[in-house]
């Protein structure tokens, strides 16, 4: 009895405090704080399907800033942990935090694209019945509104970004073709310049190189690091010589939880990573 | 700045059909309306006052299928319960030509419509209050089609129900509003709906020139309606729009909430059946449940589908020469207009996925390639 | 079901009329007696025969019975269709040739109706038919006198059937009951044994011994009462929760194809209600063509619309749903375009008007479980049919290869594909079958409504319904669900009316879709996004 009015005076009191406003009062921060040089917080996460556990007390956590890997074998944990992130599945249990401020898992994906993250899907997916240009417009970072939207106009600015994008990917000629009329691997390039002209702080991709030619591997990776550092990027791919070539930690992810982490040198040298990933890996490469 | 320019005019060609059908339109309904009001009734050119009806029907009609064309050419939201808010719209017009009637009914009570009166009310019922003032009774022609829209949209949509479910929800929709207004207690006249009507604004219904005049506002509505549409469409949100339709969960992940989107274009096209529900009735003379059953629903989709989706200018050509053929086949074969209806269903969805407009398009495109080839040769 | 046969074995009783002749000059009698005479005649009449003179007494007690006036034989005047006949009590033979002149009335008095009513009864009471003796009794209940009391006190000690002892039990208790002169304490343990009772009859006496003199008296009727209104409650419970499971049986029938050909193939049938009614046309036709044999019609009915409405299903997947292959909404708005086809179809051959089936006399009649309850039997056949075609389908799902290639094809179109399974096969099969229930589904409506074009129209939104309330791909899903639906609609409709009820379903559904978008069993896992 005492201890519930201690509490509900402790609460009032707590309402009545000076020193801050009401939570609810709050304007929301548009800005990722990123104090301890960490963007993201993701901790103890679970998430079963039928009792499959595709994500097992999950931690894992990103410099702001850094390149990050992500390898395992199939049903590791990969994809789901990024759908966990992006707001397209919900988790059992656990915390999601992008930078201090913001708690990705009470938000929808509309919510946490727009603080500035973005995705790449492994298979590519643009608005194939408008044009490259349409593409890249829709993903600029603007107020994704509905009325803001209706009487928005592309600033020369925007354009500017726009035929920025266009050239870094290589599609300026084809910017009036229909986004359906382009080849998979131009799919993958323009999907990516959607990416960059969103201007996200942080961009998850997907098996960026499936289906590219070894030169336009060997593109995407350049592109991939000169975006670190500015951008936090972590990339989750299959091709290890890739994965080698730009990566500098490295996270492996086994039955749902962090297996190891570290450069590429220290996970190939790991026991456990050998025991169970590249071990499977090279079966998985002998099968195919 | 060249660039902007280069830009508007490669980038966004989908307003080109606009002027010419915008000068069309307004061309013909004034040569009609003229020809009507001003030749003598021997003139081979007379257009007879029962044929303005009919044109000014086929124009309610030709707005609705943009109604539906925007929420499922643009959107990919296939409605089967548009009927409904064209319905609301309707008897809300139905109300305000119901309180018009005043005591010239048939039991001369000033206040209360014939059926109330036969089924022994006392007072009008609170929402029939304020419809006898003409712009109380068009607001509500928008605002309650909209409002449902809304309520319905938002429930629907947020919690991302789509495809079939989200279509066959739309026709529970209009089917449970068909079995509220069917019954006498809702105080919308039950079975027989609001009929009898003698005058709109103090002008009589029955006279030339108010039906030339309903036309005539119907017509300009058209136009206006079609222009701000394809305004609408070609901006960014139009843009969005189609994003949706083509990968809704691709537009969620680059920011955009499709949810509202979607609920407010939602709105939007509930709002403009509403409209074309309200100029419809006046024309026709009534309104009754029947308007909401489910068959009349799935009957405009099929104008857009004959036309083209997609294409504003395709759901107007659709229900315009939808309804032609089914005034002339209803005349001639009454029984075989079912089977028409049905086959017509299955070929253009078999055969014509883009309608007519769609064909219109293919043919033009093999002309070009073949025009192209010719030179070079 | 046994009751009713003993109906239909009374009415038939009068085609045994050869006892007639040894009545002949006893019925000669009768024609000449003076009214104040007739009473020995028809005392004699009783003793020398037995039921089969029942027919006679009940037509000379309504006022029917009349004598030819050359012959001296009697006959009953009967009223068809506003036209007057006579046919002979005993045979049903009809006079076709006689008119009023050729006929004299037998004129009847108040004593005379006393004196027959008790007859009648003691006929019935002697009856060798146990379940003849327990109606009769339930019949005399509400015009109890003292020679009828006289009649049943007598028999009661001698009568072995345990339900025609209870009735007559009942009959002496309500008599007990409502003799004032009797000890109070005896009254009351009548009443108290009255309470168990849920005959209207009781009710009514109970109601007026409320209102007693006596205060104990009151007070135990009113007690009784109460008992037999709980009683009744309950009861009129189960009669609504029988009709909500009948129209969930209904449901479960429509909307089960539709789960199949939904759940594996992810498109809605539109046509789905239109093979309902090619079911209930197909009932009706083959009704047509054996007339005589509607008692088995049924059973030649049952596979034929399955068949019909199959074949229909497979040429529909085949010519028009194969092409349209992921393009749901298409499938929608084409299969719409069928079902105007077939309904129009259906108008042109069989004209627009509804057709009426006739229900094979082993579906008809009611099973009164007491007098509160009684059950129909084509609702009750229906409940069980509606089960076991669930079961059969369940078995073929589970059991079968088609059945395996089924839920492969459900679980994951592609994977399927690449394992070897025949998708097109597969399709055109669900579609078989998924049709074809709804044509079996069809036969089951016939008994139930009228059978006309717009038959199966009202199905194909509620069937939707069902389909999503449950889970799509999960039958048990659509078990429950058109149970809940059907009940939660027949409890709903006493307060609302039918129609807000309807539409009451509809809003719950459109809510229930925000929480669940997936059913009340969704189909979990990353494979089902």
């Amino acid at each position: 009895m005492s201890a519930l009015a201690l509490n509900g005076l402790e609460s009032t009191r707590e309402f009545f405090r000076r020193d801050q406003v009401w939570p609810f009062l709050a304007p929301e921060q548009a800005q990722v704080n990123v104090g301890n040089q960490m963007i993201l917080y993701v901790e103890d996460l679970n998430l079963s399907f039928d009792g499959f556990k595709a994500l097992n007390n999950l931690n894992l956590y990103i410099n702001d800033g850094e390149l990050r890997c992500l390898i395992g074998a199939n049903g590791a944990g990969k994809t789901t942990l990024m759908d966990v992130i992006t707001g397209k599945t919900q988790c059992d249990s656990g915390t999601v935090y992008f930078g201090q401020n913001h708690n990705l898992l009470n938000k929808d994906e509309a919510e946490i694209a727009q603080l500035g993250i973005g995705r790449k899907f492994q298979k590519p997916t643009v608005f194939e019945e408008q044009t490259v240009f349409d593409n890249l417009e829709l993903s600029l970072k603007t107020d994704k509104r509905v009325l803001p939207t209706l009487f928005s106009r592309l600033t020369p600015t925007q354009i500017d970004r726009i035929d920025d994008v266009l050239k870094t990917i290589g599609l300026a000629k084809h910017r009036f073709m229909l986004a359906g009329a382009l080849s998979h691997g131009q799919k993958q390039w323009l999907e990516i310049g959607m990416l960059l002209a969103a201007d996200p702080r942080l961009l998850l991709i997907d098996e960026p190189v499936a289906g590219m030619t070894a030169q336009e591997t060997e593109r995407t990776a350049e592109l991939l690091t000169s975006l670190a550092g500015e951008r936090t990027v972590i990339v989750v791919e299959h091709d290890m010589e890739f994965v080698r070539s730009i990566a500098r930690t490295v996270t492996v992810l086994h039955q749902g939880s962090v297996l190891a982490e570290g450069t590429m040198d220290q996970i190939q040298s790991n026991k456990d990573v050998i025991e169970v990933y590249l071990g499977e890996e090279a079966a998985g490469e002998e099968i195919a | 700045m060249t660039r902007l320019m280069k830009y508007f005019s490669e980038g966004r060609t989908s307003g080109k059909h606009t002027l010419p059908f915008v000068v069309i339109l307004l061309g013909v309904t004034i040569l009609a309306s003229a020809a009507n009001l001003f030749l003598p009734a021997d003139s081979a050119l007379y257009v007879s006052t029962y044929t303005i009806t009919l044109l000014g029907k086929y124009l309610c009609y030709a707005m609705l299928a943009l109604a539906v064309d925007i929420i499922w050419g643009y959107c990919g939201i296939l409605s089967l319960g548009h009927g409904a808010f064209f319905a609301l719209g309707g008897y809300a017009m139905g109300m305000y030509l119901m309180r018009q009637i005043g005591d010239r009914g048939v039991y001369g009570n000033p206040l209360l419509p014939d059926f109330m009166v036969f089924l022994d009310w006392k007072e009008l019922p609170w929402f029939w209050l304020g419809m006898d003032q003409f712009w109380f009774a068009m607001l509500m022609a928008v605002l309650v089609p909209g409002v449902l829209a809304f309520v319905f949209g938002w429930l629907a949509f947020r919690s991302r129900v789509t495809g079939v479910y989200l279509s066959i929800m739309t026709q529970a929709l209009t089917y449970a509003l068909l079995l509220a207004f069917f019954r006498n207690e809702m105080g919308f006249g039950g079975n027989n709906g609001l009929t009898d009507f003698k005058e709109i604004l103090g002008f009589n219904l029955q006279a030339d020139s108010t039906r030339v005049a309903l036309f005539l506002i119907t017509a300009i509505l058209l136009a206006v309606i079609f222009v701000v549409s394809q305004k609408i469409l070609s901006s960014r949100l139009g843009k969005v729009v189609l994003a949706i339709r083509d990968s809704e969960s691709r537009s969620r992940f680059i920011g955009y909430r499709t949810d509202r989107y979607k609920v407010w274009l939602f709105v939007y096209s509930a709002v403009i059946a509403g409209i074309a529900g309200a100029l419809y009735v006046p024309q026709v003379g009534i309104i009754n449940p029947g308007e909401f059953s489910p068959i009349n629903s799935i009957e405009m989709v099929i104008w857009v589908a004959v036309g083209g989706r997609g294409t504003l200018i395709g759901a107007v050509i659709g229900a315009l020469l939808v309804n032609y053929a089914k005034t002339r086949f209803t005349a001639i074969m009454p029984d075989a207009w079912l089977f028409a209806l049905g086959a017509m269903f299955v070929l253009v969805t078999l055969y014509l996925p883009k309608g007519l407009m769609g064909l219109y398009g293919q043919l033009k495109a093999k002309r070009n390639t073949v025009m192209n080839k010719e030179p070079q040769a | 079901m046994a009751l009713c046969c003993c109906l239909f074995g009374l009415f038939s009783l009068p085609s045994f009329a050869v006892e007639s002749t040894s009545l002949d000059p006893l019925l000669a009698d009768l024609v000449d007696a003076k009214i104040s005479k007739m009473v020995p005649i028809l005392d004699k009449i009783e003793k020398a025969s037995d039921e089969t003179v029942l027919p006679l007494f009940r037509t000379l007690l309504n006022g029917d019975l009349y004598y030819i006036k050359s012959t001296k034989q009697v006959v009953g005047q009967f009223d068809t269709n506003g036209e007057t006949l006579y046919k002979d009590v005993f045979t049903g033979q009809a006079h076709p040739a006689l008119t009023k002149r050729d006929v004299k009335k037998i004129r009847v008095n108040n004593t005379l109706r006393g004196y027959l009513r008790n007859a009648i009864a003691r006929i019935q009471l002697t009856s060798k038919n146990s379940s003849v003796r327990e109606s009769a009794v339930r019949e005399l209940l509400s015009k109890l006198d003292d020679d009828t009391v006289d009649i049943l006190e007598r028999l009661y000690p001698h009568e072995t059937n345990k339900k025609v002892k209870q009735a007559m039990g009942l009959a002496l208790a309500m008599n007990t009951a409502s003799q004032t002169q009797l000890a109070v304490s005896n009254r009351i343990a009548a009443i108290d044994t009255l309470a168990d009772s849920l005959e209207n009859d009781v009710r009514n006496l109970l109601t007026t011994l409320s209102n007693d003199e006596n205060p104990a008296i009151q007070e135990a009727s009113k007690a009784a009462l109460d008992t037999i209104a709980q009683r009744a409650n309950r009861f009129a419970f189960v009669d609504q929760l029988f009709f909500g499971l009948s129209l969930g049986s209904v449901l479960l029938l429509a909307s089960i194809g539709l789960a199949i050909t939904f759940g594996v193939m992810g498109v809605i049938n539109m046509a789905h209600g239109e093979m309902i009614m090619l079911g209930a046309y197909t009932t009706y036709v083959v009704q047509l063509i054996m007339p005589n044999y509607i008692d088995y019609s049924i059973w030649v009915a049952i596979p034929a619309a399955f068949l019909v409405s199959g074949l229909m299903g497979v040429l529909i997947e085949r010519l028009v749903i194969r092409h349209l292959h992921g393009r749901p909404l298409e499938t929608l708005l084409a299969t719409f375009g069928i079902s105007l086809i077939l309904q129009q179809l259906v108008r042109t051959i069989f004209s627009p008007l509804n057709r009426q089936v006739s229900t094979p006399s082993w579906m008809s009649g009611s099973w009164e479980i007491n007098p509160v309850l009684s059950l129909t039997l084509n609702r009750l056949y229906i409940l069980a049919f509606a089960l076991l075609v669930f079961i059969a389908l369940v078995i073929i799902l589970k059991k079968t290869s088609l059945g395996l290639n089924v839920r492969a094809v459900s679980q994951n179109r592609n994977m399927a594909k690449a394992m070897g399974v025949k998708t097109n096969w597969v399709d055109a099969m669900t579609f078989g079958l998924g049709s074809g229930i709804a044509g079996i589904a069809g036969v089951a409506l016939s008994q139930l409504t009228n059978v006309g074009p717009n038959l199966g129209q009202a199905y194909i939104i509620d069937s939707f319904m069902v389909v999503v309330f449950g889970g799509v791909g999960n039958l048990l899903g659509t078990l429950v669900a058109a149970f809940t639906l059907g009940i939660a609609t027949k409890f709903l409709e006493p307060t609302t009316g039918a129609v807000l009820a309807a539409i009451l379903v509809l809003v719950f559904i459109i809510l229930f879709i925000q929480k669940r978008p997936k059913g009340l069993f969704p189909q979990k896992g990353r494979a089902a996004e």
